[in-house]
Formats: structure tokens, sequence, C-alpha cells
């Protein structure tokens, strides 16, 4: 059987990041396995700005930034194999795990790893689930579906389109789509907030007159071979539909921008604990999942609002796994083992799980909240002992948040941490 | 040519009627109005080989029902469609609907249906664990089972076609005319097909079509939206579970599918042929009902919900097979609702026998084969048959569809194998690409890739289910 | 702007999103509801010049079916997008092309347009 000491599953932002962390924490013998036809993820379709401006200080297309990180992992001669799909992850007698994966040229085909870095991204939530009643016509996608289309086959998807859901990738498919001619009429969001980021409701609607219709969903398609129109309608304060708000709304194209989904069929199969909220992973702070050797990290953990984030955490995923074999199968010396609750708009933290070393180091603890608050009270407890309070003007569910837990702080954790955001 | 036999209609009726004839030393053709098989009442409907003791005893429908039945393991085996006989139970909720569930019980015997038994609520929930407290007892029945309905018709028309039959795509039969020898049967558009005899197995619109040959019948259209849960939800139950029927409907039922996930529905409502909408009241009462049967029901599961269309008659409860009254040479397959799937390999034979009484000469066709050689779902096979079969064709190792581990050389094969997927859907139906978690989300342009290439067309003249379904409006540059 | 109108525009600076007011007054443009400098910065850009980062696709002629993503080197008037866009939308470049490579000079006279991803 083949053999390595770090396999990680998915060449994405995350996936390349946690690889070069490996490599430069002294591990050589990695494999990252792709199932695309080449590194880069999802940031392949992303050709527009925005991203890099943490990590590297300026502003880069998708395309670009994935470069980056290709040039590193290519520099480090870091073993990669594209389109190759990962069928199932067990563990091994001896304590590894086993990387079942498949392709064209060596078949299905068995790799023996000491650590494993889960990396697979995420996937859009789509009209199934979000359970839109009406005929199944053509011309209902995903944003993301849309996005590949139309930047890398070069193809119109639409003409008269409508957006549900002003997620991020709604919002660039609204900009993107008008530059190539189609007409988008509007982009509807069921909750009384947008989950995008300001610049993008800024720069892709307002620049182009787009109107953004706050408290609305899309509450039937109709059309029997392509879309010819949706009816949109206002909802209530428990996001229900009101019927005598409702408008039809001529359209041969919906989009979907619904929110991302980890994907963790994998994790799941290999018997990993999720964690509902996030539908990641439960992770400690160096994010190893609760099965001894493998880490998760990226889109697969919990969506990031920014790829700065994600390579950051899959850095630190990689960097972990890395000390791991290094130590020869071990980890750092624990004293005590307690858990990150949530507390107040608080809707997840990651990591869940703080593993109290013996030398402790930084860390950090990001949050969503599930509401818009203004002038927010964070707080981090444990017990009765405040660990740190601080204020924030504003806190949305757009954003991912966090707390830096130092040494000093840890030094005084001896029960459960809570986590809360509160006006 | 003039062929020996035309069908009208390619659900699994028509399908395996064209099977069943290739049997035989006959030309047969098989006309479908819609760009694939299987598109109406048969694409969408509870997927149940039922046991046989809902229907009136001697109606057809029992005694098909129940022959059908018997006979489907072998035939899905011979066509290598997924069939699994999971049995099924009908859960009494009070002491009434428990007499009802006797009344069944005592019909099953008369039918014919074997391994049936009344068992108490515990023994129920102990066979089920997810079933309701509230369940007072229930009709177990071992001898029903679940398939997959297109899955059976797409094999059954291309096993049939790769003995000889044809298969017209986008006829849609507007005029039936008769010389007395032949019947010529016209489309929309001007096309012709000759034939000695027809046989209508149009459902939905197979009073339309008996009209055309003088014969009067009302289809009414019956409405059943079903929503169907991810895989990880399938081992909820492993029978189908059903409610007892009551005067408010036949109640919704809980099942697993052929393919691992979780079916819940029917909603019942009388519609217009053509509605395959789902509706928010529909799917709303789908929830309550299902979770009077089992109590964990994981509605943040579904993957995604559908509609399917039942083609009742108005005329008759029973199914209507007969000769035509006012041509000799025509059969009417008319009213065949549930349970049409169940009893189709029955219906087929019995199709074929009142051919024969109206004059067809049925001689065996010593070349059949009625076996089709089909790749099996690739990820069915064991690693040894995978690696054998990506050594010979690379394709196999390639997976497109994530969600549902499909392979390009499954979706090729499905492309390539008779009856072809030339559409999106067809695709789906064939390889299951596209039908998982992300519902095509991340498979859909990988598919549309592979079918513009393999069709050599535009990627742009690909559709979604024929006709202006098309997915794309052209390049952006 | 005339003197005495006013605008009102959401700042795009840091997540809080503030909602800023630009009135035109006889001293120049007066910026109201920033919480930092910035939002008076990005305010008065707005109204004065502003400009964007365009990106789009072009075709690579020698290539089947191949897209390259590409970009304005710098901000361009936002005015000039659909222009741009007209203009790219007819440019074809041959391969292989590497990231920075300029694929169009000066698009309406602002800025290069330059290659963001890769095609061997």
């Amino acid at each position: 059987m083949r053999t390595c000491d770090i396999a990680v599953i998915g060449g994405g932002p995350a996936g390349m990041a946690a690889a070069v962390a490996a490599h430069d924490a002294g591990i050589k013998d990695i494999l990252i396995i792709e199932r695309d036809e080449g590194l880069g993820g999802i940031l392949r379709q992303c050709i527009h700005n925005g991203f890099g401006l943490h990590r590297f200080g300026e502003e880069l297309t998708g395309p670009e930034y994935a470069d980056r990180y290709k040039k590193m992992v290519i520099e480090r001669e870091i073993p990669y194999v594209v389109k190759t799909m990962v069928l199932d992850i067990t563990k091994s007698d001896g304590g590894d795990h086993i990387v079942t994966a498949m392709n064209s040229e060596s078949g299905v085909f068995h790799i023996n790893a000491k650590a494993v870095v889960l990396a697979m991204g995420c996937r859009e939530r789509s009209r199934g689930q979000l359970n839109i009643p009406g005929d199944r016509p053509a011309g209902v996608y995903s944003a993301g579906t849309a996005q590949r289309f139309m930047n890398i086959n070069g193809e119109m998807p639409g003409k008269n389109v409508v957006i549900l859901g002003s997620g991020d990738i709604g919002l660039i498919m609204a900009r993107r789509m008008t530059l190539e001619g189609a007409n988008v009429k509007m982009v509807c969001e069921l909750m009384p907030y947008s989950g995008g980021l300001n610049r993008n409701i800024v720069q892709c609607l307002h620049d182009f007159n787009i109107p953004l219709k706050l408290s609305h969903t899309v509450s039937k398609i109709h059309g029997k071979e392509r879309v010819e129109g949706v009816t949109v309608s206002e909802v209530d304060e428990h996001l229900r539909v009101i019927p005598e708000k409702s408008e039809y709304v001529e359209c041969d194209t919906l989009l979907l921008s619904c929110g991302l989904l980890p994907e963790n069929e994998l994790t799941k199969s290999a018997g990993i604990p999720l964690d509902r909220i996030t539908g990641g992973a439960v992770v400690n702070q160096n994010r190893r999942t609760e099965d001894k050797g493998v880490y998760s990290c990226g889109n697969v953990l919990h969506v990031h609002d920014l790829v700065d984030y994600v390579s950051e955490e899959a850095e630190l995923a990689g960097r972990s796994a890395a000390e791991y074999v290094l130590a020869g199968k071990k980890e750092p010396e624990c004293i005590k083992t307690v858990n990150v609750h949530n507390a107040g708009a608080v809707r997840y933290t990651v990591p869940q799980v703080v593993d109290i070393y013996k030398e402790p180091k930084d860390i950090k603890i990001y949050f969503r909240v599930g509401a818009v608050l203004n002038n927010a009270t964070i707080t981090v407890k444990c017990g009765e002992k405040t660990l740190l309070s601080k204020k924030k003007r504003k806190v949305a569910p757009g954003e991912m948040e966090f707390v830096l837990l130092t040494e000093k702080m840890l030094g005084e954790v001896d029960s459960d941490i809570i986590v809360s955001a509160e006006n | 040519m003039i062929y020996d036999v035309a069908i009208i209609g390619a659900g699994v009726v028509g399908g395996l009627t064209a099977r069943q004839l290739s049997r035989y030393k006959l030309s047969v053709c098989l006309i479908e109005a819609g760009c694939d098989v299987a598109l109406g009442a048969t694409k969408a409907n509870s997927a149940i080989v039922h046991g046989g003791y809902d229907p009136v005893p001697g109606t057809l429908k029992a005694e098909l029902n129940v022959k059908g039945t018997a006979m489907m393991e072998k035939l899905c085996e011979e066509l290598e469609v997924h069939y699994k006989n999971n049995g099924s139970m009908v859960v009494a909720f009070d002491e009434e609907q428990l007499e009802h569930v006797k009344k069944l019980y005592q019909r099953g015997i008369a039918n014919g249906v074997p391994g049936l038994s009344v068992i108490s609520g515990d023994r129920a929930r102990e066979i089920e664990p997810a079933l309701s407290k509230n369940i007072a007892g229930a009709l177990l029945c071992e001898s029903s089972g679940i398939v997959c309905p297109y899955d059976l018709t797409i094999a059954a028309v291309g096993n049939a076609m790769d003995n000889g039959a044809d298969l017209a795509l986008g006829f849609k039969v507007v005029d039936i005319k008769d010389n007395g020898e032949n019947y010529e049967i016209c489309s929309d558009d001007g096309a012709k097909i000759q034939a000695r005899y027809v046989v209508n197995s149009a459902g939905l619109y197979s009073d339309e079509v008996a009209r055309m040959l003088g014969d009067e019948y009302h289809i009414t259209a019956k409405k059943g939206e079903y929503m169907l849960l991810d895989k990880s939800e399938g081992g909820l139950v492993k029978k189908t579970i059903f409610q007892t029927p009551t005067k408010a409907g036949k109640g919704i039922l809980v099942s697993p599918t052929v393919d691992g996930n979780l079916l819940v529905g029917p909603t019942s409502e009388k519609t217009d042929k053509g509605d395959k909408a789902t509706t928010p009241g529909g799917l709303d009462t789908i929830k309550e009902k299902a979770s009077m049967s089992a109590d964990n029901i994981n509605y943040r599961a579904v993957i995604t919900s559908f509609t399917g269309l039942r083609a009742s008659c108005d005329e008759s409860d029973d199914f209507i097979l007969e000769i035509s009254k006012h041509s000799k040479r025509a059969i009417n397959a008319v009213g065949i609702d549930s349970p049409g799937l169940s009893s189709s390999p029955a219906i087929a034979e019995y199709i074929a026998q009142l051919l024969s009484d109206a004059g067809l000469k049925l001689e065996e066709n010593a070349d059949f084969c009625g076996r089709r050689v089909n790749c099996k779902h690739f990820r069915t096979l064991s690693e040894a048959e995978k690696n054998e079969m990506i050594k010979k064709e690379p394709s196999y190792g390639r997976v497109i569809c994530r969600c549902e581990t499909v392979t390009e050389g499954e979706i090729l094969e499905a492309i390539r194998q008779n009856p072809k997927a030339t559409t999106i859907d067809g695709v789906k139906r064939r390889t299951r690409a596209g039908m998982g978690r992300c519902q095509g989300g991340f498979c859909m342009p990988f598919v549309t890739d592979i079918i513009a290439k393999e069709l050599k067309i535009a990627r742009c003249q690909v559709t979604k289910t024929g006709g202006k379904s098309r997915l794309l409006f052209g390049k952006t540059k | 702007m005339n003197i005495g109108e006013k605008r009102e525009m959401i700042c795009i600076n840091c997540p809080i999103g503030c909602l800023l007011t630009a009135e035109m007054t006889g001293e120049g443009i007066k910026v109201s509801g920033n919480t930092c400098p910035r939002g008076e910065k990005y305010a008065i850009a707005e109204i004065t010049h502003p400009t964007r980062t365009l990106t789009t696709t072009v075709k690579v002629a020698n290539r089947d079916d191949t897209y390259l993503p590409v970009k304005t080197a710098e901000p361009i008037s936002k005015e000039k997008l659909f222009e741009a866009m007209e203009t790219l939308n007819s440019v074809e470049v041959n391969a292989p092309v590497k990231i920075g490579d300029v694929v169009f000079s000066r698009v309406c006279g602002e800025a290069d347009v330059v290659a963001t991803g890769n095609v061997d």
C-alpha cells in the first residue's frame, strides 16, 4: 500500500495552505488529493477581486489568490494528484488512517496516512432543500453553478434574472451577469438583513440599481420547460409568506444564493462527530477532530466569509498535523479539556473544544452571531470569571468574528468556556 | 415500412409491452410524445410493488397486481434493475382503523396475496422501532417490494430495442386513420407511422388516443406530491409504511427507496394533466401526516420535492384493458393508476394476449434475449471489478457526480446505450448524476459538457428535458 | 452635484457600513454619518470620481473553448464599466498567457487589462 505522512483531502485554498504549512513545519511526505482538473478549488471560477487583503496585503482575484498558493506548493515540490476522488477514510489497525481514492490512471487505490487533513470545502443549498414550490423547469441554478457556466465555460445561463438570497456569491453574480448583458431584476432576501458584505451590496447592487428586497422570498416557480417567472412574496416576522403581498415577476432564470453547507459526507462516513450548527467536525484549537490524527479546516469545517481566514485556519491545521506526526503521532501534553459554549447572539464557535496544554499558546476562537447587533458586548467567561470583554460597534451574521484567548487567560481556565455577544 | 404493432406511450406499461412483444417475430414501434421514455405517470410515483390486498377481489386490478408482483423480482433480475422485497405495513391508529386493516387482510387472502398477517402495535414497533407509539396494530405484508419505476421502464425499452423494437421519441400522436388493414398514426408535426395493430398505453392521454380510435373515456389527473430525503435518513424504516385508508384519503406513506433515500408522500388532488407543480400546502400536509406514522422524520434532510400524476379513469375504478369497441385491431390500456407499476409485467402479458385475440399471430422469436447487458451502477461494484472496468475504460475512474459517485463512464454509457439519454434529466434518471444532495449544483456543467461532446451539439443546445428547456443562452463572447 | 444637493451611501470600508450623507456646500463636499476619516474620504471619492476594478473574461483564440480571467490593473471610472466590457468582449488573446500579462492596453484610455489566470 502507498503510504504518506499527511494526506490532504482537497486542493482548494484550505488544502494547499495546510500542505504548505505542514511542509514548512518539517513534513515532506505529503499528498494532496483533488477531484477537479487542477488545484485551486472554487477560487478558479471566482474571477472577481477582493481576495487576499489580509493575507497578502493586496487585492487579488480568485484565480490569482489560488495561484499564489499553487506556486508555494510547486516550489516545495509537494506531491498532488488531480481528477482524483476520495471515496472513503477508515482507520488502520496501526492507528493510522487509510484513504481510499479513485482516478482513471490508478483505478481504486489506498493510501496509509499518519495524519489526514480534511479540506473538501462546501456546497450550495439547492432548490430542493429550500423547498420552493412550483414547476421544475430549466433555468433554476445555484449561483455557483451559474458562475462556473459563465466564467469557466463562457456560457450565458440567463438573460432576465431574479436572485434569491443575498449571500456574497449571489451578489457577485448579480454584477457579473449585468456586466455580461443580462437584466438582473432583483435580489430577494428572506431575512430583514443581507448575509453579504457591505462592499458587495454597494458595488454589485447599488452600482447597477438592482433592488435588494429584504424580507422577501420566491414563493413559487412558474414555467413548464424554461423558467417563465417567479412569484415574489413578502414574509412576516416569522418568515412566513404573506400571500396578499405577492407579485409575479417575469424572468427566465432564478439564481439561488441561500447559504453554503460544509461537505462532510466523508467525515461522517469516517464516524467523526459533527457540530449540528456548523455542519462541520467538532474540533479543538488545533483543528483536530475527535478522531486522533484527523484535522479539518476551511469551509468544510465552517463556512468562512473571507478566503484569507480559510488560509489562516488551514495553516494551523497543517502545522498541527505536522507536529503530531513529528512527535511520533503524539499530541502536546494536555492538562484538561474544556468545551466552548455559545450564549446570547452567538450561534457557534470554532473550536468547540479547547485542550489546555501544559505549555499553552494563544488561541483565536472564531464565532458567528445569529442576528445583527449594534454596540455589542462580547464576553468570554469561565465559570464566574470573565476572561475577556470587549465592545464592538456592529456584529452581523454575514461576518466572522473572533476573540483572542491569551496564554495567560488560558492559565485561568478551569471549566467550560462561554462566549457570548449581547446588546 | 408497416410495423406489426405500434405502441403509443412509453411509460412502464408501454415499455414492458414492447419488451413482451419483442419475444415474438413482430416488428414493433414504441411511440412517445416526450423526449425520453418514462416521463408521465411512470416518472414520479410511490415506487412501490404492492402486495395486492388493496384491490377488490375479482377485479383486473386484483388479478394483475398479485400476478405482476410475483413476476417482478425475476423480471428485475433479467433487466438488471434494482428491486428490493422489503415488505410493507398498513398501520392503524385506532380500533376503527384496525377493523379496516382486518378487512384488507381478508381481501388479500381472497386475492391470493402471500405473506400476510395482522400484528399488534408492539410487534409493529419491534419490527420498525421508528414507528409511533400511537400505532394500535398493522397489516404486515411480506411479499411487497420497492423498485425504481423509470429504471424499470428504461431497462424494458432498452431491452426491447436491443431485440429489434424501434423507439420514436418526440412523436405526439394527433390522429389515427384506419384503412381496414393498417393504421396510419400521425404526429403534430406531420410525421406518420404505419402499423397493423395499435396499443394505446398513453397514460394520462390515453383518453385522447382512445378517442382517435372511436372510444370514449375520460381520464382525470390526480396529483401526488412527495418529498425525498437524503440517504442519511434512508434507514429510518426498512419496510414501506402505509396508513390505513380513511374517508379523508389514502394516507401518507413513509418508505425507503431502492437507492437508499427516504420517500414521504403522496398527497392526492385532482388537477390538470400538465400540472406538475409542488405547492406549499401539499408539502405541509405531507409533513404533518407522515409524522403520525414515524416520530423522527428529519425534514432538514429533504433534498427535493416533486409531484407525480396518476391517470384515473372516470368510467371505471378498475383497469380498462380491452380490444377497442370501434377499431378491431387496437387495444386500449386506460385508467392504469395504482397498482399500475406493480401490475405492469402482468399487464404486458395481458395485452399480448388481447392482441392475439384480435388476430395478431404471436410466433416465438428464437433470437430474443431477455437479459439486458447493463453496466451495473459502478458504485455497487467490488474494488476488483471497478479496477477491471477502469483499466478497460479509464472514464470509469473519473467521478463526475460526487454526491452519488457517478463516473464519466456511466454517463457515456447512458448516452450510448438504448434508449439513449439526450438530456440532463435523461442522464440523471439513468445514472443518478445530479440526484444527490447537491441536486446537480456541481455536476450539471460537467454533464452538459459530456452530452454536448457526445451528441456533437453546442452546449447551449443541451436541454434539461427536451423542447424549450434549454439550460444556456449561448456564449458570453 | 449642485450646491445644497445631498446624496446618501453606505460606506464599504468596514463591516459597520455607516450610512453616509454627502452634501455639496459652498466650501465643498461635507460628509456626515461617518465614524472615521476613511468614511469621509470614501464619500468624497464616490462623488467626485467613483472608480471600480473591472473583472471579466476574454476568449482565448488558439485554445478550444477556453476563457481567460482578466482585470483592469487599476480601477477605472465607474461610468466606463459597460464601455470597457464592450471593448473586452471582442478582444481575443493567444495562449500561452500568464498572470500579469497585459492583454489590452489602456481600456477606455484609463488602465491596462491584465490576465489573472494562466493558460498554457
